[in-house]
């Protein structure tokens, strides 16, 4: 079971606190009509299959509740990193160098 | 004392006698015996026939890892327990034990033909045998793959015992108590770290409880064992014995099971069972040893026939000589002292057999010393005895050529193919593992977990070697965790290291067509089998498991796996990491149900919820339905009425006067903040600015693909506040996506959510004289049509509660949703029931609360909608706020195929014969077509007690809002229904009766 980091409570807490909220900055679009039916069905059904680091989202479900991003290698199922909703993308070559 | 038990050897007790039956027949053993230990000593080996051919099998091995002698176990009703090792059961006062898969005895079994019919049941037979003709499956294939498969038979009582369990964190977690789990556990614990050691035997010790002549610091190895242990567990080292680690899973959590009341007499009170631990470890040692193999020749599996070490386990651990004329058949040195060890103890050897062509030169003078005749270069290519080994046929081999063969005869044959590390829960981290050819096995390479592991599971032979590397492990995890440890050595004498090598089948002069030379013993599958099967075109080592079904028994393939990937690399001409290992999966051995279940079981299994009201239910004969996770009150039959008697008279009842219904686990979100109203114009479809105060309307919630997700009245309670409904099952998910929403989408609206679903209880009156029942209580509003109509909210008092509100209808009468503090609801609800009493009031469940709903034609989302239903589809188009900028969903509805002609829509269907229509059934246009026939749709809601007169239904029909007169056919098994598709509202189109 794995241990997650949540960085608005700033602790790590079984995998059962949370609950796992699909691919990360995925943002919907500020004026839905203006967009093309393409793009349109590009942001609700069309996803990354990563094998690797995967940015994605988790939910403190049963905690504070917030929905946070992460990168979690699906190889390895283990978390590069936790951050909060609307901070930037980290850079995968330094997290992956930490890693190492 | 039987002759098979040897005084002043072992550590049972035999001046404490143990009886138990096995098949019916009494035995005695000594304390601290297993069953199969206890059996042996009575010279019994026969304890089991095997799974395919039904040949008779004893013990081959001594611990959990035994494929052969499974049994039941029982200890009075409901503790009935099948496929238990015989070698790992401890005796006790009392136990019932039987063999299995035998009938009608275990020494004459008719199913035994199937070991003369062999020929039929050769790798992949399942896949050839059963093939056709198609109409032989059910009365033939069918009953005797049914008959045949399973071993022993599953218990049919209820388990009385309970189950525990816990969670633990600790610094270091050791797996295995052996030599080199004991000097890990002392390497980490004398530096302050907590640690915790588990074994799945009934005592610590691992290898050294069977290798008692070792000396470690100068004092035999049971003292040092016995001082070792109590010194640990002054450090604080917690020892956990009779508790296996079935599991490593993510970030160092590993499961254990602990077994606490299997080896008891008397079962003692407020203990469970088991207990399943959950751990969680900064470091762990993996020091599982390793397994012997057994050595694959014609007749391996004739009872009296198992492994040399276990041989020596049941000598020096349980005093019990396996045989009085056992012969030795090895390809590795450790067998040898098997053999010494057994001759000590009065056992005439017959022959030491070893197929290399030399060996070191003292273990030939020991034999020489003992009088123990040595066949070098030799090989075993039969044995022979009914019941029980007495013959073993053994051959020169020279040059390759397999000479003419000598019978020897015996009583036991002792056999050793070498060791495999264990490395199950190894495996379970995704560690790697790298080939060793000098060993002819895997070792382990890298592990993505905080894991070390030391000892014989990572290819160390002997005592010595295993108390260096566990204490120099041991120092690796304290280091890791932060802290320096002093090195600690070892003084060891009197161990015994070997070397050997690794076979394939041993040679033979038989035909290979003819061998019965058994790879796996749980399975019946012979290398015959493992070759045939890559002649049949089977290359990876994946298929040759599946196609033979080689270790995919109960035990794992623990001692079958690295035989058969030998055997395997052989025929395919391949190095065998070419042909690589199968998976090791969790759980290490078999673990029950009741352990993973915990205390998850009857009605703790699922919450149930339930609502203040519910107990009035219960006590007013109501039946229940789950919805979701709620019990909800379902109908309320009187005396004497069936369930259609009980609803007809409920939906007449509300109709005609007035019904009282607990609306109470309709979910319940409050919304508020100064961006409220915006946060709800962009969540539902509907529009929500110009909802005034004290008024309410039904919203429909859509995903961002156009689709409907949920439904429910939504009340303006002040400027920035609504008191949002959610569907009874939808409530969680709905508050998680509008959290979704607020969090990640607009953080910029300044709005708070909250669920009071269980803080409201909710009453919901409704009939032509709710109105008059509920005004002479109600403080602060008059329930007129002018001051407060339909679809109005207000905060209130009722009854004296502090109160909220609605007026609004799911059934098309007159209704009012009262909702009060959850702890006063069953005081509303007795309340309104006494002052109710005048107006007849009949309280309905959720199936007359459906039908009245149906008969408006009011949805239920889930029901009449499936998640492809856009709110046209539903023919709520008016609910859809158009004019907003943008709301979820707004875009998914304009996708092409969301405005496309011939999407399924929502119709009423009214049977043209008078029949009740099936929900679920599929409908055709045309009846006559050729089969398979085109469907258009199908029956979602269907009802025949309303209070219409006449069966009603809603159905999902292609085009359907363009058909309305038109008729549809719906074919079911014995005729085809024709249908006229009406629209949805079957009652009171006008609304009339929802006026005060
Ligand atoms: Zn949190």
């Amino acid at each position: 079971m794995l241990l997650i980091h949540c960085p608005y409570c700033n602790e790590t807490l079984p995998e059962v606190e949370f609950a796992y909220a699909g691919e990360a900055h995925i943002a919907r679009p500020v004026n839905p009509s203006e967009v093309s039916d393409a793009d349109w069905e590009a942001f609700l059904f069309l996803r990354d299959n990563v094998k690797g680091p995967h940015y994605e989202r988790w939910r403190h479900l049963h905690g504070c509740g917030r929905f946070f991003n992460a990168v979690r290698d699906t190889v390895s199922d283990k978390f590069l990193t936790t951050y909060e909703a609307g901070a930037p993308r980290p850079d995968l070559a330094s997290l992956t160098e930490r890693l190492k | 004392m039987s002759q098979y038990r040897v005084s002043g050897r072992g550590r049972v007790d035999t001046s404490r006698p143990v009886s138990f039956t096995f098949d019916g027949k009494t035995f005695t053993g000594a304390q601290g015996d297993t069953v199969a230990s206890a059996l042996l000593a009575n010279g019994v080996h026969l304890m089991g026939r095997s799974f395919k051919y039904h040949r008779p099998r004893g013990p081959v091995a001594a611990g959990s890892e035994e494929p052969n002698a499974l049994i039941g176990t029982r200890r009075g009703a409901g503790r009935f327990e099948p496929n238990t090792r015989a070698t790992v059961q401890e005796i006790w006062d009392g136990l019932q034990t039987n063999s299995q898969n035998k009938y009608p005895s275990l020494k004459f079994d008719v199913g035994a033909v199937n070991d003369a019919a062999y020929m039929l049941f050769s790798a992949g037979f399942y896949y050839k045998t059963f093939m056709w003709p198609r109409s032989f499956w059910d009365k033939v294939y069918e009953p005797f793959i049914r008959g045949a498969a399973g071993l022993g038979v599953s218990p049919t009582e209820e388990d009385p015992d309970h189950y525990a369990s816990r969670n633990m964190h600790c610094d270091v977690l050791i797996v295995g108590a052996g030599p080199s789990g004991l000097a890990a556990a002392r390497a980490a614990a004398v530096e302050g770290l907590k640690v915790v050691l588990v074994d799945e035997s009934p005592e610590a010790g691992g290898t050294l409880l069977s290798e008692p002549q070792v000396k470690i610091d100068g004092k035999p190895a049971w003292d040092w064992l016995a001082a070792e242990v109590e010194a640990l567990k002054a450090l604080g080292v917690k020892i956990m014995t009779r508790t296996t680690a079935i599991a490593y899973y993510h970030q160092n959590m590993v499961g254990l099971c602990e077994k606490l009341t299997d080896h008891l007499a008397t079962l003692p009170a407020d203990t469970p069972r088991e207990r399943l631990w959950r751990v969680r470890a900064g470091q762990v040692v993996l020091a599982q040893g390793a397994l012997e193999k057994p050595l694959v020749f014609h007749g391996n599996d004739r009872p009296g026939v198992m492994l040399a070490g276990s041989a020596q386990t049941y000598l020096n651990r349980y005093g019990v000589l396996v045989g009085t004329r056992p012969v030795v058949v090895t390809s590795h040195d450790s067998a040898w002292y098997a053999a010494f060890d057994l001759a000590d103890a009065g056992a005439k050897v017959q022959a030491i057999v070893d197929i290399r062509e030399g060996v070191h030169e003292a273990l030939l003078t020991e034999a020489r010393a003992r009088g123990i005749p040595v066949k070098l270069s030799h090989t075993a290519t039969a044995t022979s005895g009914r019941l029980r080994v007495s013959k073993i046929r053994v051959n020169p081999v020279r040059g390759g050529q397999v000479g003419s063969g000598t019978e020897i005869d015996c009583d036991a044959v002792l056999m050793s193919g070498g060791w495999t590390p264990s490395l199950h829960l190894f495996s379970h981290t995704k560690g790697s593992l790298a080939w060793n050819d000098d060993l002819t096995t895997f070792l382990p390479e890298k592990t993505p977990e905080d894991c070390v592991i030391a000892g014989a599971s990572r290819g160390l032979w002997g005592v010595e070697a295993a108390l260096r590397d566990g204490a120099e492990k041991g120092r690796e995890v304290v280091a890791a965790l932060g802290k320096s440890g002093a090195s600690v050595a070892y003084a060891v004498a009197d161990d015994r290291t070997g070397t050997g090598v690794s076979m394939k089948e041993l040679p033979t002069d038989r035909s290979p067509g003819k061998a019965k030379a058994f790879v796996d013993y749980q399975n019946d599958v012979t290398a015959k089998d493992l070759r045939l099967a890559v002649r049949e075109g089977m290359r990876s080592i994946e298929h040759v498991k599946r196609y033979t079904t080689n270790g995919m028994a109960t035990d794992q393939g623990k001692m079958s796996n690295i035989n058969g990937l030998n055997i395997a690399s052989d025929a395919l001409g391949k190095k065998q990491p070419q042909v690589g290992l199968t998976t090791f999966r969790p759980p290490y051995t078999p673990t029950t149900f009741g352990a993973f279940a915990g205390y998850h079981r009857g009605s703790h299994f699922e919450v149930t919820r339930k609502t203040r009201i519910d107990e009035w239910a219960a006590q007013h004969g109501a039946a229940f339905e789950p919805v979701g996770q709620w019990r909800r009150a379902w109908y309320f039959p009187k005396a004497g009425e069936s369930m259609d008697d009980a609803v007809r008279r409920e939906c007449a009842a509300t109709r005609e006067s007035l019904g009282i219904f607990d609306a109470s686990t309709l979910g319940k979100i409050e919304v508020v903040g100064p961006d409220a109203v915006e946060f709800m114009n962009r969540m539902y479809t509907n529009p929500w600015t110009k909802l005034g105060v004290g008024r309410c309307r039904y919203g429909l919630l859509c995903g961002d693909d156009g689709f409907i997700r949920d439904d429910g009245v939504i009340g303006r309670m002040g400027q920035d506040r609504f008191h949002v409904t959610t569907t009874t099952g939808g409530a969680a998910r709905v508050l998680n996506m509008m959290e979704d929403y607020l969090q990640t989408e607009w953080p910029d609206l300044n709005v708070w959510l909250t669920s009071t679903t269980e803080q409201w209880a909710t009453v919901a009156l409704n009939g032509p004289n709710a109105a008059k029942l509920l005004a002479p209580l109600v403080e602060g509003v008059e329930l007129t049509e002018e001051a407060f109509p339909h679809m109005s909210c207000v905060e209130c008092t009722v009854a004296g509660m502090p109160a909220r509100l609605f007026r609004v209808s799911f059934t098309g009468e007159i209704g009012f949703e009262v909702n009060v503090p959850a702890p006063m609801g069953r005081q509303l609800w007795e309340t309104l029931w006494d002052a109710g009493q005048q107006y007849g009031i009949t309280p309905y469940g959720t199936e007359t609360m459906h039908v009245l709903r149906a008969e408006k034609g009011y949805i239920i989302v889930g029901q009449d909608t499936d998640g492809t239903v856009t709110p046209f589809d539903a023919g709520m188009g008016w609910a859809v706020g158009k004019a907003k900028p943008d709301f979820v969903g707004k875009r998914g509805l304009a996708r092409p195929d969301l405005v496309a002609k011939g999407r399924k829509q929502l119709v009423g269907l009214l049977s043209e014969d008078g029949s009740k229509l099936e929900e679920g059934a599929q409908i055709v246009f045309d009846p006559k077509q050729p089969i398979p026939m085109k469907m258009v749709g199908h029956v979602t809601s269907s009802y025949d007690v309303g209070t219409t007169g006449r069966p009603i239904a809603l159905a999902l029909v292609e085009g359907g809002h363009d058909r309305l007169g038109e008729i549809v056919h719906i074919p079911m098994p014995d005729r085809t229904i024709a249908a006229k598709i009406t629209g949805t509202v079957f009652f009171d189109p006008e609304n009339a009766r929802l006026k005060i």
